[in-house]
């Protein structure tokens, strides 16, 4: 089992659906001779040519919009963004379209595609480079939302998206892409969507987050651990649909929850998790339910980003906020 | 200086307002457009029908496509069953043609979405309301086929509108640059609600939006049956045989309001209308074919009364339809059922129960 970081995994995910259904077919922007801006299409077109890892004119809302196209006729399109700030003109296709053919025909037609983009800050990439999309787009009735916070995770839910019967959107952290390497077996095996992940075991705090951010969180938990504090930490990775169960089994475990999230707080994927917390948790709650986020504001450039980003030291602040309540 | 580049749009017009069949194309086959004008007198009946109903309150806002009878069902007469429209709202006449059932088309303009449940033909999309959006669908569909080396086209249908949006210059060019077998039926009824052409580019026809994406743009006189099933006939021959994606510009003329929710009097004067009614396509269409000897008043008469027959039996299965359950709204959205919906479905049945229990 070979050690591979995140974007390694993601391209042996690609070979592995291509090499297994036929149907799947990869298109975007450069992502056939150059393999892509992240090089997560690398040596595909080689090894399985330009009709199935296919370079698209530069143009979003047609990507989006063929790859609509190409699932309605059966197809498993794996279109890719080429980073999130550039997906907002899909959202057209996945709203009005992608999200609701299989409604608005009861089922007659169904829409199996997936839009891979990286998603997030932390590589002090050029404007619009680190957006983080996923409240918006998990709030699209009919979509799919997932995100990987580890290289076998990007295998194994990468997979589950293409084969899933309905469109998915697949963040990808870009910070994650070669900053740690773990063992991949190139097994086939899906991870299940719609499935949250306990990543740590703990007592006294669930740690709720998705995606890059785990990495503060870990570090997080690590150095609470050290004070005496038992934190949990839940890696949501699929948004939409949402495993409520594991995160509201973990919460009425152990009395507290902070949640972690890199895009702003208002309105984001957090407020709707807290609320579930607080109704359905309530009478386990020791502690109000917290949230870690971006500020309420546009993603600054790459010089402002860092302090932007959730730290490890802010959301150990914040857990032991949390940790005073008795 | 030198040229770098030239660009001719061609037209084509044969059967004129008046009747007269100039030079027709080679090998026309006049016994086939009786059909097509059965299918054009049926859908002009039922865009009527489909008005009286929506003024009795008994329909949802409704577009009629009155006058562009020969651009809809013309355009899907050539089509091949296995090809896929991809249609914008206003092709009840392509509908009807390929085998849509009236109460289908009632129903999704009551707003059921049964609707768009069609029975056939099976891979066509559904009405696709939000503009142009639906055309970067038909370069997915055609890059289907293309890849499956299925010789099928996709044909998108849009209006004169839906050109200005970049869905369209998106789709084209990306056609263009595939060489995808796809077709952009671009219907021409002069007005995108109250916009005239005019006010929507400044060219000086909406097929020479097709050159840029480096794709053939032809234009006909879309109330010209022969001619619509000639242009569009070599645009799905060309797609067909590999030689790539056509925009055909059909002209017509909107003679009525955008949809039974508007009022084009606001906008454009009666002088206007009248003289578009005298380019009109059925009235010209059954000349053709009386003097043809294909058809006679007998004929006319028995279509009329058949039209109408049909049409009360599809009214009354309309209006017979059984309401959808109230689950019914969330059964559709995944594949499966999340856990997130399974309370909101049991709240929906609870009050289904309580509806109708």
């Amino acid at each position: 089992m070979a050690d591979l970081t995140l974007i390694e995994a993601v391209n042996l995910a690609l070979a592995r659906a291509l090499e297994d259904d036929p149907d799947v077919v990869l298109i975007g922007q450069d992502i056939g001779v150059n393999g892509g801006v992240f090089r997560a299409t690398g040596g595909l077109a080689a090894r399985f040519g330009e009709e199935r890892v296919r370079d698209t004119p530069l143009a979003e809302t047609v990507i989006a919009a063929s790859a609509v196209g190409m699932a309605v006729e059966g197809m498993k399109p794996v279109a890719e963004i080429q980073f999130a700030g550039f997906m907002y003109s899909c959202f057209d296709q996945l709203i009005n379209h992608a999200g609701r053919l299989r409604t608005r025909t009861r089922g007659r037609l169904t829409c199996p595609m997936v839009l891979r983009t990286p998603v997030g800050g932390g590589i002090h990439a050029p404007e619009h480079h680190s957006e983080s999309p996923e409240g918006w787009l998990a709030h699209i009735p009919g979509i799919k939302v997932v995100t990987p916070s580890t290289p076998a995770a990007a295998y194994g839910l990468l997979l589950a998206a293409i084969r899933d019967p309905d469109p998915v959107v697949f963040l990808e952290p870009t910070r994650l892409y070669r900053m740690l390497k773990e063992p991949v077996a190139d097994d086939g095996a899906a991870l299940p969507l719609g499935r949250a992940f306990v990543r740590r075991e703990g007592a006294d705090i669930t740690l709720v987050s998705w995606g890059a951010t785990l990495v503060e969180v870990g570090q997080a938990a690590q150095t609470l651990a050290e004070r005496g504090v038992s934190a949990e930490v839940v890696d949501v990775a699929t948004l939409r649909p949402l495993d409520s169960a594991t995160l509201l089994a973990s919460v009425s475990k152990t009395g507290r929850c902070l949640i972690v999230h890199e895009a702003p707080r208002l309105f984001g994927a957090g407020a709707e998790i807290a609320a579930q917390v607080a109704s359905e948790a309530l009478m386990s709650l020791v502690a109000p339910v917290g949230r870690l986020a971006g500020y309420d504001t546009v993603m600054p450039l790459a010089r402002l980003e860092d302090d932007y980003l959730p730290s490890a030291a802010r959301i150990v602040a914040a857990a032991e906020a949390l940790m005073a309540y008795r | 200086m030198k040229t770098a580049a030239q660009f001719s749009v061609s037209y084509h017009q044969f059967l004129n307002a008046k009747g007269a069949l100039a030079e027709p194309p080679p090998g026309l086959d006049l016994p086939a457009l009786v059909p097509v004008y059965r299918t054009m007198a049926f859908t002009r009946a039922f865009d009527a029908r489909a008005v009286a109903l929506q003024r009795t309150g008994q329909l949802r806002t409704f577009p009629s496509s009155l006058g562009e009878e020969a651009a809809t069902v013309g355009l899907a007469s050539v089509m091949r069953p296995d090809d896929v429209l991809l249609p914008t709202y206003r092709e009840t006449g392509a509908f009807l043609w390929r085998g849509v059932t009236p109460v289908e088309i009632f129903l999704y303009w009551a707003g059921d979405e049964r609707g768009s449940a069609i029975a056939g033909p099976r891979g066509d999309f559904p009405i696709s309301v939000p503009i142009a959006s639906h055309c970067g669908h038909a370069t997915g569909v055609a890059a289907a086929f293309q890849y499956r080396k299925e010789a099928r086209v996709a044909v998108c249908v849009l209006g004169d509108g839906a050109t200005s949006k970049g869905d369209f210059y998106e789709a084209v060019n990306l056609a263009g640059v595939w060489r995808l077998p796809a077709v952009f039926v671009v219907i021409n009824n002069r007005w995108a609600i109250s916009v005239p052409a005019a006010r929507q580019t400044a060219c000086a026809t909406f097929a020479q939006k097709a050159i840029a994406g480096g794709v053939p743009g032809v234009q006909a006189d879309g109330n010209d049956a022969v001619a619509v099933r000639h242009v569009v006939g070599q645009a799905l021959e060309r797609a067909r045989s590999g030689e790539g994606p056509t925009v055909v510009e059909l002209l017509s003329y909107r003679l009525t309001d955008h949809t039974t929710a508007d009022d084009a009097r606001r906008y454009r004067s009666a002088d206007e209308v009248s003289a578009a009614w005298a380019e009109e396509p059925l009235v010209r269409l059954r000349a053709l074919l009386a003097r043809e000897g294909l058809w006679t008043k007998a004929d006319e008469e028995a279509l009329i009364a058949d039209n109408q027959a049909r049409l009360e039996a599809a009214v009354a299965d309309y209006l017979a339809t059984p309401p959808q359950p109230l689950t019914s709204m969330v059964d559709y959205l995944y594949a499966e059922l999340p856990a997130e919906l399974v309370a909101q479905r049991a709240e929906l049945a609870a009050r289904e129960g309580g509806h109708h229990g």
